[in-house]
Parts: structure tokens; sequence; C-alpha cells
């Protein structure tokens, strides 16, 4: 007797073809551009008429009177703003998961994430800024400040402004991956067993749970890691400025109508690419270390010290990264409304539309674009996605532990080591920039996020249904559309929304691969961070935060109304 | 084995299942056309691995050998949709999104054509199953037993050639049990299916009254 496969039948491959595309548009783009920044760095580049290979872009580099404070910055903003974030969403999951506060957090953690980067920035520069809502609300009558205090809070030398920034974006991330990952690890149970066994909540739950969990989350902190250290669009507006990180430094020399800072721009983009490298392994060995001292400290048994203060720190830590979101984005409408609003009133003596009217032509266009561009990456990465997890489904094509790091790839690759190399190589090459290469490149980061929202619901639909429906004589693309689709129809329109917040806030695919032709609401925006006109900030902010949020919302409200007669359907 | 007449019933040629270098089911039977053959053992045993490889849907990791002959037919190397094999589970499993109707719809044979015609098809089958009058119902709104006998007559109106139950009654409370199980087991004989039922309920194979067969790990 023959041995017959998996499933005993002859399956036609239709799209099993599909995952290798999907490979191809993730990694395509990174490596293309990775090879397009090699060249020019060691000093080949035709399109300058350089064509010597040699080191001297890197000499040039390395004698440039700001890249040591520049690398340093870098380096410092990144192990830093991780590990804040970390730090806050371990002691705010292990105090307080399943109280009130926590359930608050919880639901504030979409919204929070939705808001692009840049807009969370300018929020934040705001208040923190020395005539912002901070100052305001104590001055002068407690301050003595009659004026706004002369003191160089945003953009400060040492990137605490910036580190803020990314801290307050990159704990609602940590912590929805953290949530996640919590069901997988029986988390609550083996919390309730060490609380059984006299452990205090926050030391319980680093003993018994976090080891595993972070097991889990490794990947996502390697990416707010990479991001960290080498984001444009944050660093630009909340960053120091002379001189500043150094992925602002690159992007700079990029833009120089000087071609031949390219080569410069292209060592850099190399150097930072080590740094994030060399930064990872330093975490890496951090991660060992911090597993021997952890494995001593939980043999010695300690029942927890200071738990109140940790618990307390937890969640002051949690509130404030999530305040300064919620009012930097009231900040941003504010000032979008704002007629004459003189220091230190907190509030404009009058609101008017006036701004809005202003800007409305070129906010028109931005959003069109950035909505064109959004829906189109969104769409192709949805498409792809849901190829990939039906490929898996018929035919058992599945990703290993290696195809999830894959799928990680062009989230640890900094933006700035592989996207001026596309560009160079684009334009080597005589390709038209426009439109359609910068939806390309949105897909490159869109792609990892629709796939890691949608993987977990569409594996874990009951596949009995469609065992139910095959025997009732449905083929399998029947059961896909008629039956596992709208069953999945809450989780498809979340990813969409999570795709399309991710296009929104791209900003450096968007100018760099867009030749600066593509104008988004947030390459507008962060273009305005440099002459300080805070009306049209709040304007641009507050569009580019409502683009993102609007599919979010349509994934809430969309399913119940369609569902509403279904009881079956309400949970997902 | 063997009481029917070569080419009816539901036929399990030398069929072996394994998982890697372990060896889970091993059988060789006939099951007539209105019998019940009861499978019976401890959970994880590999009996809804058998009904799996019947419907097509063996996971991964599983290797099977032997043919599964069905009224005739060899439908070892067919597609789940083409082999005409319906399948209960213990859960009702009546898709959330779809009314009563709708699932019914779903189910009943796509030869039955017409809109009227398939609408009165499926108010006859609610009929049948004593729920007449509830096309419209969101299945969710509806009891144990209820969705039980929607699942079946979904089952039913899609006109297949054997049942497979997969314990299909141990989430059913004592009362509707013995109800839904006279149903099923009444269908069955009165429409000539083969039937096999994988259970660990010895009430369930007693009641099936046909072969039981006791699987070991």
């Amino acid at each position: 007797m023959p041995a017959f496969g998996p499933v005993g039948v002859k399956r036609r491959l239709r799209f099993a073809w599909l995952p290798y595309l999907t490979l191809a548009a993730m990694l395509g783009p990174v490596l293309a551009g990775l090879a397009g920044t090699i060249a020019p760095a060691f000093g080949y580049l035709p399109a300058a008429g350089q064509s010597d290979w040699g080191l001297d872009a890197f000499r040039t580099l390395v004698e440039w009177p700001g890249f040591g404070r520049a690398a340093g910055v870098s380096v410092s903003t990144g192990f830093l703003a991780t590990g804040l974030s970390l730090l806050i969403v371990v002691l705010i999951t292990a105090g307080w998961q399943e109280r009130a506060a926590f359930v608050v957090l919880q639901r504030l953690l979409s919204p929070l994430l939705a808001v692009p980067h840049a807009a969370a920035a300018f929020g934040l520069a705001f208040l923190i800024a020395p005539s912002g809502w901070l100052v305001r609300l104590v001055s002068p009558w407690a301050t003595g400040w009659e004026q706004p205090p002369d003191v160089l809070i945003v953009q400060d030398a040492f990137g605490l402004a910036l580190v803020a920034g990314l801290v307050a974006k990159e704990v609602p991330f940590l912590l929805l991956m953290t949530l996640s990952a919590l069901p997988q690890v029986d988390g609550h149970r083996s919390a309730a067993v060490a609380g059984a066994l006299g452990y205090g909540r926050v030391t319980g739950w680093i003993k018994a749970v976090f080891p595993r969990v972070y097991a889990q989350i490794r990947l996502p902190v390697y990416v707010v890691l990479a991001y960290s250290m080498s984001v444009v669009d944050v660093a630009v507006i909340l960053g120091p400025n002379t001189p500043p990180t150094l992925s602002v430094q690159i992007v700079r020399w990029m833009n120089d109508p000087d071609i031949a800072l390219r080569l410069q721009a292209a060592a850099a983009a190399l150097v930072q690419c080590a740094l994030v490298l060399g930064a990872c392994g330093v975490w890496r060995l951090g991660e060992s270390l911090g597993a021997r001292l952890g494995h001593v400290w939980i043999l010695r048994g300690g029942r927890g010290m200071c738990e109140g203060t940790l618990q307390a720190f937890g969640l002051i830590a949690g509130v404030l990264s999530a305040l300064a979101v919620v009012l930097g984005l009231a900040g941003l409408a504010v000032w979008s409304l704002a007629g004459f609003w003189s220091y230190p009133d907190l509030l404009p003596d009058t609101l008017t539309w006036r701004s809005w009217i202003r800007h409305a032509p070129g906010l028109w266009d931005a959003a069109r674009e950035t909505l064109i561009v959004a829906f189109a990456a969104t769409a192709v990465a949805l498409v792809l996605t849901l190829g990939c997890l039906e490929a898996e489904h018929r035919f058992g094509l599945r990703l290993g532990p290696g195809g999830v790091f894959l799928l990680y790839v062009p989230l640890l690759v900094p933006q700035t080591a592989f996207l001026p190399g596309l560009q160079t190589l684009m334009l080597s090459a005589g390709f038209e920039v426009g439109r359609g290469p910068v939806i390309l490149a949105h897909l490159v980061f869109v792609l990892p996020y629709v796939f890691l929202s949608l993987g977990d619901p569409f594996r874990a639909w009951d596949t009995r249904f469609g065992t139910i429906a095959s025997a009732l004589g449905a083929g399998p693309d029947r059961v896909l559309w008629a039956v596992r689709l709208p069953m999945l129809l809450a989780s498809v329109l979340t990813a969409f929304a999570v795709g399309f917040a991710v296009s929104v806030g791209q900003y450096l695919p968007t100018l760099l691969v867009g030749g600066g032709r593509v104008a988004t609401l947030t390459t507008e925006a962060v273009s305005l961070a440099a002459g300080g006109d805070r009306r049209a900030i709040g304007v641009f902010g507050l569009m580019q935060t409502v683009a993102a949020f609007v599919p979010f919302l349509i994934a809430v409200v969309v399913p119940p109304l369609v569902w509403r007669h279904k009881g079956g359907m309400r949970n997902g | 084995m063997g009481r029917s007449a070569a080419g009816s019933g539901l036929q399990l040629h030398n069929i072996c299942i394994t998982q890697g270098a372990r060896r889970l089911i091993a059988l060789d039977t006939t099951v007539a056309p209105g019998e019940v053959l009861s499978v019976m053992g401890p959970s994880g045993v590999g009996k809804s691995t058998l009904l799996s490889l019947i419907t097509g849907t063996l996971a991964q990791g599983f290797t099977a050998t032997g043919r599964v002959v069905l009224e005739g037919r060899d439908i070892t190397d067919l597609a789940p949709d083409q082999r005409k094999v319906g399948i209960l589970f213990q859960d009702d499993l009546l898709f959330p999104h779809l009314c009563v109707g709708a699932n019914l719809a779903f189910g009943l044979s796509a030869r039955v054509t017409g809109k009227a015609a398939r609408r009165q098809r499926i108010e006859v089958g609610l009929e049948e199953i004593g729920l007449a009058g509830f096309f419209d119902r969101d299945p969710a709104t509806l009891s144990g037993g209820q969705k039980a006998r929607v699942s079946l007559m979904r089952m039913l109106l899609s006109e297949p050639s054997a049942l497979l139950l997969d314990e299909p009654f141990s989430r059913l409370d004592a009362g509707r049990r013995a109800q839904i199980r006279t149903l099923v087991f009444d269908t069955v004989r009165s429409r000539d299916l083969p039937c096999i039922l994988v259970t660990h309920d010895a009430e369930d194979a007693a009641a099936a009254g046909g072969e039981v067969v006791e699987v070991t790990p």
C-alpha cells in the first residue's frame, strides 16, 4: 500500500508561490538597499563621478567634528529608551495586571499605538517646551517665570527629550507584545502560585513569569532597540541639533544638493548599521548576565522588598507615558485652533479655524496622498498575508522559527542603513522616484506588522469549522471566503488598521524613495519642525493622527454592526 | 465483517495510522449501510485521527497507509469536499456568522436549485427536527439540544454517503443526550448510512447497537 501525504489528498499548489513573493517584497528592498549602501560607502558612485574604491568616505566621516557625539547620542538613546520602556512595562504588568488601573491602560493601548510617532513627538514637545503647557501650568505663581525660561528642554544635547518621546510610544508597543505573550506562558496562574507562596506581586511576577514572557517578546525588544537608535522623524523633532543623531545627519547629507556627500552618507549608514548590530550584541550579553543574576536571586528565595514603591513607580510611569501622548494630542488640537495665545496663559484668548482654513489646500493634497499610499500598501500586504496564511493552512507551508525571524528583519535593520542605498540604487538604475516606489517601500514595513497582527487570530480559528464546511461539499476557496474570512472579519479589519497606521506614520521611506516629490501628512508635518509654526504643526500633526485612527475606528465599530444579530460573533 | 455486499458501505482496507515511530491505530473492516461501528478508547489514542483520515483532513505529522472505499468508490486521495462523508463533532460548530437557515443552506446540496425549492427543502428540514419557524434565528440564541439538531440536519441536507460522529453527545446534558442520540441513530438506520462513532462512553456505544472496536494506547 502506498503511503499518502499529510492530508492524503492530491492538492493543487495553486498559490504556493505566494510566501516566496511575500518574502521577496519584504526582504528584496532591504537587501538591495544594503547593497546600494555598501558600494558608495567604499567610494563607488558613478552618478557623482566617483569610481575609486577606498575608505575615503569613512575617513571624511570620522573627521566630521560631530561624529563622536552623533554616534554616542544614537547609542545612548537606544539603550535608555529600550531599557526604560521595558522596565515600565515589566513593573506595570507585574504590579497591576487584572487591577482596575491596568484595565484602563489596556483600553488606551490600541489608540496609543495608532498615534504616529511624529505626532506624539510634536505633542510631547508642546508639553515640555519652555513655553509649553507644563511650564504654563506652574508659572508664574510657582516659578516666578514671567517669560518662558531660557533653557533647552526639547532638543537637549543628551537626547533626553528624544528618549522620553520614544518611551511614550514604545511602552504601548511592548505592553501589547507582553499581553499577547502572557496567555501562552500561563502567566496568570504562575503569578497566582507565586502569590500563594508568599511572594509580593512584582517580585513574584518577575521571578516566576517574566523569564518566559521575555523569551516571547525578545524580538520586539530588539526592534525597539534598533528603532530607537536609528529613528529619524522623532529625532528631528525632539533630538539634539548640533550635531543631530547620526541617522538625522545621514538624511541631511542625502538631501544635500552636493551629490558627493552621498558617499559620506553611505559610510555613515554602514556605521549606523554596525552600531545597531553591536548594540544588539551588547543587549544579548546583558540578557545572559541578567539571566544568571536573576537565577541567583530566585534561588535566594526572597519574597520581595519595596513592593509598594515598585508598584507605585510602575503605575506612575505608565500613566505618565500615556498622559504624555494624550495631553500632547490635546496640545496639538488647541494649537491648531489657537488665535492669540500669550505666555503664561493656559489657554488661547480666542479659538479660530483660521489655521485650518489657511492650510486646507496643502492639507487636502497631503491627506489624499497619505490615504492612497497607505491604502495601496496595506491592501497588498493584506492580500499577501492572507495568501501566505492560507497556503500554510492548505499545504502545510509553515514558517519555522527562522521564518518568524525573517518577518522581523525589515524592523531590525535600521531604516537609515538601507533606504539611502535604495534611493541611490533606484536613481542609478534610472527608476523614477514617486508614488509607486514609495508604496513598495512602505510595504516593507507594513507587511511584517500586518502578518504579526493577523497570524495569531488566523491560526487560532477552529479548523473543525473548515472540516465541517468541506464535509458539506465546500471547496477550499468557499471555505475561505464564506466561512473563515467572515468569521475573522474583526481580526482582518484590525490587521488592516495596524498596517494602515504603520504606513501613515512612515517618514523616511516616503522622503527618500519618494525623492521629496511624495508629500504625505507625515513628511509635511516633520518638515514643519524646523520652522516652529505651532499652529501649522498642530494642524498637520492632528490630521496625521486622524488618518492613522480612522481605520481603527472602523475595525472597532463595523464588526459589531455587521454581526449585531449574531451573538456568536461578539467575541471576535 | 463483510456482512454487506461488496461495493456497499464504508470499507476501511488495512488502515494503519502512525505518528512518527508511534503506531496509533490499525483497522481493517467494513461498515454496512445503516450500521454503526463504535470505536472506543481513552482520549489521545488516535480515535479522532481515524476520522480525520476518512474526511481527508489528516493533520501534518501523521502518516497513513491503506485505502478508504465508500460505496465502491476509492476516496482515499479525494479532496475533503469531494468525499460525501459527513461529520459531527462534540461542539455543534454552527457557523456563528450565519442564521440557522443560512447554515442549513450552506449544507443543502447544490443539486437542489431554485430559490423557492431550496427554501422549501430547508423549511421541511427544520420541521423534521421540530424547529419549524427557526429559519431566521441566530444560532447563539438556541439551546444546546436545538443546536445539535440543526447541526445534524445541516449535515443530512448535504446528502452524505457516510456519517462520522466524533463524540457528538458528550457536551449535552443527560436529558437531551438520550434524545439526540436516538434521533441520530434512527436517522442512520432510516437513511441507510454507514456510520462510525468515536466515543469514550460505553453507553453511547451500547445505544449504537453495532460492532465495538476497542483502541488501546
